[in-house]
């Protein structure tokens, strides 16, 4: 509905970082060719500075976006500048290293450089794509009104439940019990599910279980699938219908809150790694500045 | 005393709110005196009051609330005392003040009926005394009193009409009758420690909010709770028991009477507006509106002669006024020549004006200047003055800078009076003994507006929407499409933006010596609701003003009279069709107030093609050569619309011929944006969806994009971080559709419906459109009640918070965006929760802080009529 920040203001700053890297491009290309280019020849320095600013003022984003008195450009113009900027930054820093690496605390300080960008470069895509995605998987439906949902379909189905015999009476409420709808990080960001059930064992009374896994409430569905065609009591085989309708719903409501919880982080965990990354970057990079000018 | 023998008093004062109270003060200092001289004398006055307890109104406060005495300008003038503080400090105070002054307080006792004038005033109570009266004065306000369950003993210990503290009540049985709002909340409220059995006359809770539904069906049908429900079933008898034991209901229901024990029946049926009862009083009422207010004379009295009507129920909403007018009714009856308190307050109004005359000459003479306000009242005229700028234009600088430092040296001056009367209060208190009050800070005195000829009075597309009524001298409205109109003394202007909601049409210029009031919006609305002829005086020029802007604005709007009593204002809620797809039209519609919807039928669905508001036209082709509506138009919220039908059109076209250009041009650009939403079924939906949520009344409205929303809560934090630590959006909960979300945070409506009952006028708009709160709020909620859309909060005051930069560094403090753990200060629990909402930034000169916050873009503010081109942006 309205502009991104890529297409921000007609892609103004992408037109700012190319003509960035062309000027750069020219000062690298100016160097005397008696010396191998370098960051020690005055075009090196100013590359260099360059770099630098660039860095500092990236990482001040991060003070701009909570100055909320400031009286200047709205964020989203910071925000493409910094993105269509921090690209060029991979420019501008090879230019300036003269495309010479090692195992030294320079090159540390371009590797981190480059694994800032690229942790920017994975929000960038967070951010252009997964808002698309919440909004399908939303389909009109708040994670509220899909909790509420759920909870009430809960009830109902313990409502059936009550009327089958314990086996499934205990199944069907360890199974809801035992529902996981978050989990540690890694189980959020892949939206996995962590269900299990308390499932009868065969031949034994109901005291006796087993605890199965029931990703996708799978388990209970297929146990009650199984089940239908057995049935002896009247009645049975349409509680257990109606069972099975509800567990699909459940598995459907429970797949899009997961979904959603998943994308919802996948939005924001790259910010975790590109802040602390970016503060690395900043140390490093002083010390680079710190032994350019002391030891050599 | 023994009953039936009748009690006669000089003054019979019924209603004991801060009005009443302060009036039989008043009146029993006059018995004090009395008695002095005659130790015989026995009270002349009885202060009447229907609740067990004085001044019910603000008996009914939530605990602890604090109490302002706004207008901070107005003195108070009363034996009793009033100052800011909290409503049981103030309770106290009238109550010491009752004994003190020595108020005969009759309480508990409803009066149902006065009949009588002057002289004989029989005054006819709930418990069937009668006393008799020389005068009466009326002072129930407007709160009304609640409905009863109309059976014996309704009037006992046995039944509540309210409920203060359910966690008074513990382990009782207690029947609750109603099915409203009130009645639910509070049987769910004691189902905590209780059993309950809620009482409904009808089979289902059909005035119940959604909320309270859901509650209140699942508290019954769940079987864990001592909760149940009694259908289709009222209260037929009742035998009251002693305090503190069970009695018995009878239950008249579908399947035969039921008896049921309980310890306390609790009826929330409602409250009866007092206006049934002020009319059988034979108290005549200007017009149908359930809050119209009685009118009055300069001493307050109805048309029933010794018939006076102070407080809210005369349509003063505050306390100090009500009080106030208190004291000077109980003097006016007494034969004193008072000045009211207000009198210097309009002394300043005038004081930079050329004459030399007393302020009563003045509003004389005022009145009978401008026609429309000759025949009102003296008392509204004034009330009307009081609450009025008047503005002065002066010719030069010369004579502006000289009379700006008399301004000056005129408000310093009243402002040391006001001191000098302050610490000669604070001398008289010590000398007595008595406890100082708290100084408030005095509030600059409104003295005389001035401007210098040729300055703009308004101009085109501010947001204002005072009235403006000459005096004096002219005033000269131009617009860019057509000539000058000049107005003269008696005249008035800015009725349209008054009417329409909508931004000002062309600039106002005053000239030399030109004197204007200036009236609110609000208080000419209180205005027209009263007065019908001053209502039907503006409708009359709005109408000729709007055909003429619209149809001849190169002609005179005087010309347009005998036109405008041709065309019909029709008003339609929300949700009603003005006309529907395939009918036969006659008529083109003028939009006054509101805005309209266009749709069609595509596919059995009903689609949104467009929307138009005040100041547009619709439904012009039926009169421009295709009788067949090709759309369908209702009303997107509540809307008022001119009906043109053929000849009047006609005439309106052969005054101007080449207003059909104009038409032309307004067609084939409303066709094309209609073709286009058409053609775009999704975007379509989108406006339905936009619609149907009520945006079309907003001038400035939050839509989020939920493409772009990466759900950071930076624009909360904004706002929160810009507005006293307090958001005034939720994004959260905003209402989703598609990709639109609509956040709860105000719109900033045409016609803001929160403006409509502030007690202080508290809310105001910027010429620039947004409507935003002052510091003179009281808590009092009705904005937040009035407002559909559920944006105002009350809230008390926030800490501060350290500085953002210790919070990033140092981790000091919650860091930034709204603390939800926040305890406020008891300074600030003291001051009472306010009422907060978004004011659009006003004081930002960047614009809103939701919107130049949000990192990707997600949020922008628009109004509605920018939404077609924000949908089609894909
Ligand atoms: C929630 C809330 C907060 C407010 N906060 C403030 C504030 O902070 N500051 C402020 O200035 N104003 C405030 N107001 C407004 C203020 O309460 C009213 O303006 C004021 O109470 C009006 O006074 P009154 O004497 O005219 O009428 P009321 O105070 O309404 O008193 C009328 C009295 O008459 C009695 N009565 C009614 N009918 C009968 C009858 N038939 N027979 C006998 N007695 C009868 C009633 O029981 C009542 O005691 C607030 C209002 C509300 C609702
Ligand atoms: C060396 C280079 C970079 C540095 C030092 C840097 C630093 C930062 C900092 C400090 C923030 C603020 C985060 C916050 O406080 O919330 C930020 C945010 C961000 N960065 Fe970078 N960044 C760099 C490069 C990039 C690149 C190359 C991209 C994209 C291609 C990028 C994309 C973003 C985005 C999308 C945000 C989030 C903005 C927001 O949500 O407010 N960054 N960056
Ligand atoms: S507070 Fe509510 S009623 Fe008032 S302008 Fe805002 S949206 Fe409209
Ligand atoms: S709560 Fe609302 S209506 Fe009441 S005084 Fe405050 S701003 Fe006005």
């Amino acid at each position: 509905m309205y502009v991104n920040i890529l297409n921000y203001a007609r892609r103004r700053y992408f037109w700012w970082s190319v003509i960035l890297l062309i000027a750069c491009s020219g000062l690298y290309l100016s160097q005397a060719e008696s010396l191998p280019p370098n960051g020690g020849s005055w075009q090196g320095y100013v590359l260099g500075s360059i770099g630098l600013f660039l860095i500092i003022w990236l990482s001040c984003l991060g003070i701009r976006k909570r100055s909320y008195a400031s009286k200047s450009a709205n964020l989203q113009a910071w925000v493409s500048a910094h993105i269509y900027l921090g690209i060029s930054l991979i420019g501008v820093a090879t230019l300036h290293c003269a495309f010479q690496f090692g195992l030294n605390v320079h090159t540390l300080a371009y590797m981190l450089m480059c694994a800032v960008i690229v942790s920017g470069l994975i929000g960038l895509y967070a951010y252009l794509r997964y808002p698309r995605l919440l909004v399908e998987n939303r389909a009109n439906q708040s994670f509220e009104q899909r909790l509420d949902s759920l909870a009430k379909i809960d009830k109902e189905g313990l409502a059936l439940a009550a009327n089958c015999d314990t086996e499934i009476q205990h199944m069907i409420s360890s199974a809801i019990d035992r529902t996981a709808i978050g989990g540690n990080l890694l189980t959020q960001f892949f939206g996995r599910d962590r269900s299990s059930v308390a499932m009868p064992t065969k031949g034994t009374t109901s005291k006796h279980s087993q605890m199965l896994s029931n990703e996708g409430q799978q388990t209970v569905i297929d146990f009650l699938v199984a089940k239908i065609p057995n049935t002896q009591k009247p009645g049975e085989a349409e509680r257990l219908q109606k069972l099975l309708y509800i567990l699909g719903r459940r598995q459907e409501l429970l797949r899009r809150l997961r979904r959603e919880l998943s994308l919802q982080l996948r939005t924001k965990l790259w910010l975790s790694v590109h802040i602390p990354l970016s503060m690395a970057l900043l140390v490093s990079l002083f010390v680079h500045i710190f032994t350019v000018f002391f030891y050599w | 005393m023994a009953e039936n023998v009748k009690e006669h008093f000089d003054i019979a004062v019924i209603g004991a709110g801060p009005a009443g109270l302060s009036a039989a003060a008043k009146a029993a200092e006059y018995d004090l005196d009395a008695r002095a001289a005659n130790p015989d004398h026995t009270p002349s006055h009885i202060l009447i009051e229907g609740s067990p307890l004085h001044a019910n109104t603000i008996q009914r406060y939530q605990k602890g609330k604090h109490v302002m005495d706004e207008p901070g300008y107005l003195d108070l003038r009363s034996p009793l005392e009033f100052a800011a503080g909290k409503r049981e400090q103030i309770l106290k105070s009238w109550d010491q003040g009752i004994s003190e002054t020595g108020i005969n307080f009759r309480a508990n006792c409803e009066v149902t009926k006065i009949t009588g004038s002057r002289g004989n005033f029989e005054i006819h109570c709930a418990d069937g005394n009668t006393i008799s009266a020389n005068n009466v004065v009326l002072s129930i306000g407007t709160q009304g009193n609640p409905r009863r369950l109309g059976v014996d003993g309704d009037n006992s210990h046995f039944v509540q009409y309210q409920l203060d503290d359910p966690d008074e009540y513990h382990d009782e049985d207690i029947i609750v009758v109603g099915a409203g709002d009130a009645a639910i909340e509070n049987a769910l409220a004691l189902a905590k420690n209780n059993r309950v059995v809620i009482v409904n006359r009808k089979n289902e809770f059909t005035r119940a909010k959604q909320g309270n539904l859901d509650n209140v069906l699942e508290a019954i049908n769940d079987r864990n709770m001592a909760f149940s429900c009694r259908y289709d079933a009222s209260v037929k008898s009742l035998s009251v028991p002693p305090p503190g034991s069970v009695g018995t209901v009878v239950l008249n229901t579908a399947r035969g009477d039921e008896t049921l024990p309980c310890h306390r029946v609790i009826a929330r049926l409602g409250s009866i507006p007092p206006r049934q009862f002020v009319e059988s009083c034979g108290i005549a009422l200007p017009n149908k509106d359930p809050e119209a207010i009685p009118e009055l004379d300069g001493q307050y009295q109805c048309n029933v002669p010794g018939l006076y009507i102070i407080g809210a129920l005369a349509g003063y909403p505050l306390i100090k006024q009500g009080m106030n007018q208190g004291y000077d009714v109980i003097e006016y009856i007494k034969g004193k020549a008072v000045k009211p308190v207000d009198h210097p307050l309009l002394a300043l109004k005038f004081s930079l004006l050329p004459y030399l005359a007393d302020v009563d000459d003045i509003l004389a003479l005022y009145q009978q200047r401008v026609p429309m306000f000759s025949r009102m009242n003296a008392l509204a005229f004034r009330e009307l003055i009081m609450e009025s700028d008047i503005r002065y234009c002066v010719s030069d600088a010369q004579q502006l800078n000289s009379l700006q430092s008399q301004g000056a040296s005129i408000s310093q001056e009243r402002i040391r009076d006001i001191e000098s009367a302050r610490s000669a209060d604070i001398q008289r208190r010590q000398s007595a003994g008595l406890a100082i009050k708290p100084v408030t800070p005095i509030s600059p005195p409104v003295i005389t507006k001035l401007l210098r000829s040729g300055d703009f009075i308004y101009r085109h597309n501010d947001y204002s929407n005072s009235f403006f009524t000459i005096i004096e001298g002219q005033v000269t409205l131009s617009s860019a499409e057509g000539s000058d109109t000049i107005l003269g003394p008696g005249q008035f202007f800015g009725e349209m933006s008054l009417l329409s909601g909508r931004p000002r049409i062309g600039n106002a210029v005053a000239s030399n010596d030109t004197i204007l009031i200036e009236t609110p919006r609000r208080t000419m609305a209180k205005l027209m609701a009263a007065n019908d002829e001053v209502a039907k005086g503006i409708e009359t020029v709005f109408l000729q003003r709007t055909l003429q802007q619209f149809f001849t604005p190169q002609g005179s709007y005087v010309d347009l009279r005998d036109i405008a009593k041709q065309v019909k204002t029709s008003h339609f809620n929300t949700g009603k069709y003005i006309y529907k797809e395939d009918d036969a039209g006659e008529h083109l519609y003028l939009i006054r107030s509101g805005t309209i919807a266009l749709s069609r039928l595509e596919n059995g669905k009903e689609i949104a093609i467009g929307q138009l508001h005040s100041g547009q036209i619709f439904g012009q082709m039926a009169l421009m050569g295709d009788p067949t509506r090709r759309e369908s138009a209702y009303a997107a919220v509540r809307s008022e619309v001119i009906e043109i039908s053929r000849q009047p059109f006609l005439a309106l076209l052969s005054k101007s011929p080449e207003s059909i250009t104009r038409l032309q041009t307004e067609t084939s650009k409303q066709l094309k944006s209609t073709a286009e939403l058409a053609a775009l079924p999704e975007q379509a939906s989108l406006m339905s969806f936009l619609l149907a949520q009520g945006t079309g009344e907003g001038t400035n409205v939050l839509l989020i994009d939920e493409n772009l929303c990466v759900g950071c809560d930076n624009c909360e934090t904004a706002c929160a971080e810009t507005h006293k630590g307090i958001s005034r959006l939720d994004r959260k909960a905003g209402v989703r559709f598609a990709n639109i979300n609509l956040p709860i945070a105000c719109r900033h409506c045409e016609q803001p419906h929160c403006m409509k009952e502030c007690p202080p006028n508290a809310i105001h708009r910027e010429s620039s459109g947004e409507v935003y709160i002052n510091d003179s709020c009281i808590g009092c909620g009705n904005c937040e009640t009035n407002c559909p859309y559920g944006v105002i909060k009350l809230s008390y005051q926030l800490p501060e918070k350290p500085p953002f930069l210790s919070w990033l560094f140092g981790g000091v403090g919650p860091g930034p965006g709204e603390d939800k753990n926040a305890t406020p200060s008891n300074m600030a629990k003291e001051i009472g929760k306010k009422a907060v909402k978004c004011d659009a930034c006003v004081d930002r000169p960047a614009g809103p802080a939701c919107v130049q916050y949000c990192p990707t873009g997600a949020a922008q503010r628009m109004e509605p009529a920018e939404f077609i081109n924000v949908l089609n942006l894909r």
